[in-house]
């Protein structure tokens, strides 16, 4: 994945925000990154506090909860924990799933000043 | 990962022309800008006790100072990206446009491929080519001289097309009505996957020079797909690529991705590839109608 066009994408997320809420610091920046959405968070970090240099946010923090991959088997009907697209299902043994959950990318919420 | 893209938007070059930012010139910046997005109402949570975040992660919150206060936001990272690609995707049916989106890593045969279908499909539609490369223009160049229309975007160091660089590349060409666009995206099995540009299907061309292990070492991608297309395949006598192994693997991440096994030199399995352009082509504009 491209943690850094993600990172310049929160950023943008960030200053959108402040034009509406008027606040003049960022604290701490709440994400939702699935497993499997292919995000390698250090890189994220990495690449966050690069872009966050001189802005609203260069205090903030990045805070990272990992949804975890779910789906539903298309044979057996069973949901199943999904920690990769390649897993087979571990009852049936089938391919064949549709993820529920677990590759999403978002913005939760700003602790801001 | 990626620690190499730097898509700064200075570097990024539409023919040779620099992408001229959008965003209203009120504050300075010093990330790569884009367009300021639509108006979003970012709900203040007043009670710390309603913020779900807190919930989850009871304990965690306690550097909360007085000062500061929580705002919900609920969005997803990328949605300025899909912002342009709606937007790209409208214009498409607007125009009754079929776009495709052509993924693989550097020299599976992307290029060779459009020059062949090009040249098969020209006189059935109108064709019109948006090439990504980090950098030169040899590949537009190569489309053009079929007589196709063609605009390169020079991504720089970035390594993948977003649906703001298609944004821009629309508005500088003229496709005409009922067109098949190809955008031939940067070589790269891993990053273009997550960037929807706006197009009615990503296809992915895997050459069987570059090992059967592929789909199980860039999953995202062969996910992420809605047609492969193994090229190369006049090199088989000369290797000793599983056709079958490749496939299954491709299967164990996307089951009901369709297979055409091709080889765009020598023109074997082309039809096929035509074929379901047609189909698709058909499908998408039957959808519209509804
Ligand atoms: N043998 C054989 N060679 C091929 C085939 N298709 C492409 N090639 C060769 O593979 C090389 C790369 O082809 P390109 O079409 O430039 O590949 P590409 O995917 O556009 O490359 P980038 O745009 O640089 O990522 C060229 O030397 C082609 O002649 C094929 O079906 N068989
Ligand atoms: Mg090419
Ligand atoms: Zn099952
Ligand atoms: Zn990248």
């Amino acid at each position: 994945m491209h943690e850094l066009s993600l990172a310049e994408n929160i950023l943008q997320l960030i200053e959108d925000a402040a034009q509406q809420q008027h606040f003049t610091q960022v604290e701490a920046v709440w994400l939702e990154i699935g497993q499997l959405a292919c995000v390698e968070h250090e890189s994220l970090r990495f690449f966050f506090n690069s872009v966050k240099k001189d802005t609203i946010a260069q205090e903030a923090k990045l805070e990272i909860i990992t949804i975890t991959g779910q789906g539903i088997c298309d044979r057996c009907h069973q949901t199943i924990a999904v920690n990769s697209y390649d897993m087979a299902c571990p009852r049936c043994g089938g391919y064949a799933v549709t993820i529920t959950q677990g590759e999403e990318m978002r913005m939760n919420a700003l602790e801001v000043k | 990962m990626c620690t190499t893209c730097g898509c700064g938007l200075s570097q990024i070059r539409i023919n040779n022309k620099p992408m001229r930012i959008q965003r209203q010139s009120h504050q300075s910046l010093t990330y790569r800008p884009l367009r300021p997005s639509p108006a979003q109402n970012h709900e203040p949570i007043k009670d710390p006790a309603s913020n779900p975040l807190k919930a989850k992660n009871p304990g965690r919150r306690d550097h909360q100072t007085s000062e500061t206060r929580m705002i919900k936001i609920e969005r997803d990272i990328l949605a300025e990206n899909n912002r342009y690609a709606t937007q790209n995707r409208h214009y498409f049916s607007a125009h009754r446009i079929f776009a495709l989106n052509l993924l693989s890593s550097p020299g599976s045969g992307k290029t060779t491929l459009l020059v062949q279908t090009i040249q098969m499909l020209r006189n059935l539609y109108p064709i019109a080519v948006i090439e990504g490369d980090q950098q030169t223009d040899h590949d537009a160049t190569r489309i053009r001289a079929t007589g196709a229309p063609a605009v390169q975007i020079n991504t720089g160091k970035g390594c993948h097309l977003d649906a703001a660089m298609i944004d821009r590349a629309l508005q500088q060409m003229h496709i005409e009505n009922n067109s098949v666009l190809f955008i031939e995206n940067v070589g790269n099995l891993v990053c273009p996957a997550s960037f929807d540009l706006g197009e009615a299907h990503k296809v992915i061309i895997l050459s069987v020079t570059e090992g059967e292990d592929k789909p199980l070492k860039y999953p995202d991608m062969f996910q992420a797909a809605d047609l492969l297309l193994l090229n190369k395949c006049d090199l088989l006598p000369h290797l000793t690529f599983d056709t079958g192994l490749a496939i299954e693997y491709a299967h164990r991440i996307n089951p009901s991705l369709p297979v055409i096994q091709i080889s765009a030199t020598h023109g074997s399995g082309m039809t096929a590839w035509l074929e379901w352009i047609e189909a698709c082509r058909r499908a998408t504009a039957g959808a519209l109608r509804q």
